[in-house]
């Protein structure tokens, strides 16, 4: 890959820093008008999500990270790996580990369409769509009419994972979450 | 997509900053100075290691107008002043722009600190009144870093550094260890509601101002730097005036140059003639004055103050 100089530093640049990909989410050039310049960088790292701040004698460069955005069907998991196709005329399929999936686990579909972050071609990450639609397997028996009231209940979706829904959704309806904060949106149309 | 034809800075800012700039000249007019113009494009440079100038088919683009006003003053000028837009390769940020205008002045006769007190009513002619503050580089560096940068050892330094920056920095040299703490530590700490004078800088650091010895034994340069609002807004010297240490001075910064890969730049040889007939003892600083009206206007991004930055430019 190609190295950057601090001079090309700009958001959403992806590096290499410490063996691991990163993207630069702030960069701040100081300098005084008689000394050395710098550039104070924050990245996220693209593998834990955590940022690091680092600081940049003005002319030191990173290497690029061979990373790329790209959407993928949802197929199907063995228990070990989560196996995703490309959307493009390529259908090619890649294998997904558990750490990859671990934010979009609780949402995963078969055939439904998510965002992938590929390093060297290979899933790094999987992030679900902002909404997901996904039907109920249990939760306790509706009340009827009772549509107005407030309250709420747990329910259990196909994927395994668990949403507060209100007491009137019953088994086999399909509902609406925001993947962002794991909230009951609506019924599904 | 923005509108990349517009202005960043709005109308009223530009109306002004017209109206601070007529103020501005006002002051050194009522002071007695003489307006001038000097090239800004010419076939010396600046070998200074730290600022990198625009070059042309034709010659460079000055990163100051120092050179030729000091040719000026050793030509009899007296006191004199001049706004000009100024090069900077590759600086740009919030208090950054490639092109920027910059207020420099000379005081025959002058010394640093009474030029220090001269920038402080100017910015107080320009309606920016708070409370002056001078500190010494090394009392200021002492107090808020813990430790002294004159004679603390490299590796302290570097121990220093490296807390400021999250990385090794073992291969920094003093200065840079200096220059890190100074952007890093020391001038984001200071009190942003006052006008803090930086004095004495380490003698490494001097520039082009005449150095002087403590009574510690310890060298530092009469040079200032001006600080409020978080800016940066002046560097000022009691200026060097012998010929053959400026010389020495311009042809180390070419060796340290070429040591780092960086070109070596032609040296002034008009400079060093004027000083060899004569340049008379003097003051001189150099203002950026678009800070200066982020600091008058309350704005906090330089674009905020230029009608076209370099991206629009």
């Amino acid at each position: 890959m190609a190295f950057y100089s601090t001079n090309e530093f700009r958001n959403g640049l992806k590096v290499l820093l410490e063996g691991e990909p990163c993207s630069i989410v702030e960069n701040e050039f100081v300098k005084q008008g008689k000394g050395q310049a710098f550039n104070r960088v924050r990245l996220k790292n693209l593998k834990t999500g955590r940022t690091w701040d680092r600081t940049f004698k003005s002319g030191e460069s990173l290497e690029g990270a061979d990373i790329m955005d790209v959407t993928m069907e949802y197929l199907y998991t063995d228990g070990t790996f989560w196996t995703f196709m490309k959307t493009d005329d390529t259908y090619e399929q890649l294998n997904a580990g558990a750490e990859a999936i671990k934010d979009a686990k609780n949402w995963l579909k078969e055939q439904d369409i998510f965002d992938v972050i590929l390093y060297n071609g290979e899933i790094l990450s999987v992030v679900p769509q902002n909404f997901v639609e996904l039907e109920i397997t249990e939760t306790d028996p509706g009340l009827k009419g009772d549509t107005a009231q407030g309250g709420s209940k747990p329910a259990t979706l196909t994927t395994g994972a668990v949403v507060r829904v209100p007491l009137f959704i019953e088994i086999g309806e399909k509902i609406r979450i925001d993947t962002r904060t794991g909230d009951y949106v609506s019924r599904a149309k | 997509m923005p509108d990349l034809w517009k202005p960043t800075a709005d109308q009223a800012t530009l109306r002004q900053r017209h109206q601070l700039m007529q103020q501005l000249r006002h002051f050194f007019d009522s002071a007695g100075l003489m307006e001038v113009e000097t090239p800004m494009l010419s076939a010396h440079a600046t070998p200074d290691l730290h600022l990198a100038s625009v070059t042309s088919s034709d010659g460079y683009l000055h990163t100051s107008p120092e050179y030729p006003m000091k040719r000026l003053l050793a030509a009899g000028s007296g006191g004199i002043y001049q706004v000009c837009k100024v090069f900077r390769s590759q600086e740009s940020g919030r208090s950054h722009n490639p092109e920027f205008t910059l207020l420099e002045w000379y005081q025959p006769d002058w010394t640093d600190r009474q030029l220090a007190e001269q920038v402080i009513a100017l910015f107080r002619h320009l309606g920016y009144d708070r409370p002056a503050v001078f500190k010494s580089y090394r009392e200021a560096f002492s107090d808020l870093m813990g430790v002294d940068p004159l004679s603390a050892n490299t590796d302290r330094l570097q121990a220093l550094a490296a807390e400021l920056t999250n990385r090794d920095c073992s291969s920094f040299d003093r200065n840079t260890c200096l220059d890190v703490a100074m952007s890093l530590g020391v001038e984001p700490a200071l009190d942003k509601h006052c006008i803090t004078v930086i004095t004495d800088f380490p003698a490494a650091q001097a520039a082009l101002a005449i150095k002087e010895q403590q009574p510690d034994g310890f060298w530092t340069a009469r040079r200032f730097e001006v600080y409020s609002g978080g800016l940066e807004l002046a560097n000022g010297y009691s200026e060097l005036t012998d010929a053959t240490e400026q010389q020495q001075r311009f042809e180390a910064e070419n060796v340290a140059r070429a040591d780092l890969g960086l070109p070596e730049m032609p040296i002034d040889i008009h400079l060093l003639a004027a000083m060899k007939q004569g340049l008379p003892a003097c003051a001189g600083v150099a203002v950026g004055v678009d800070r200066l009206m982020m600091l008058c206007l309350g704005k906090s991004h330089i674009n905020d103050v230029l009608s076209f930055p370099f991206d629009r430019a």
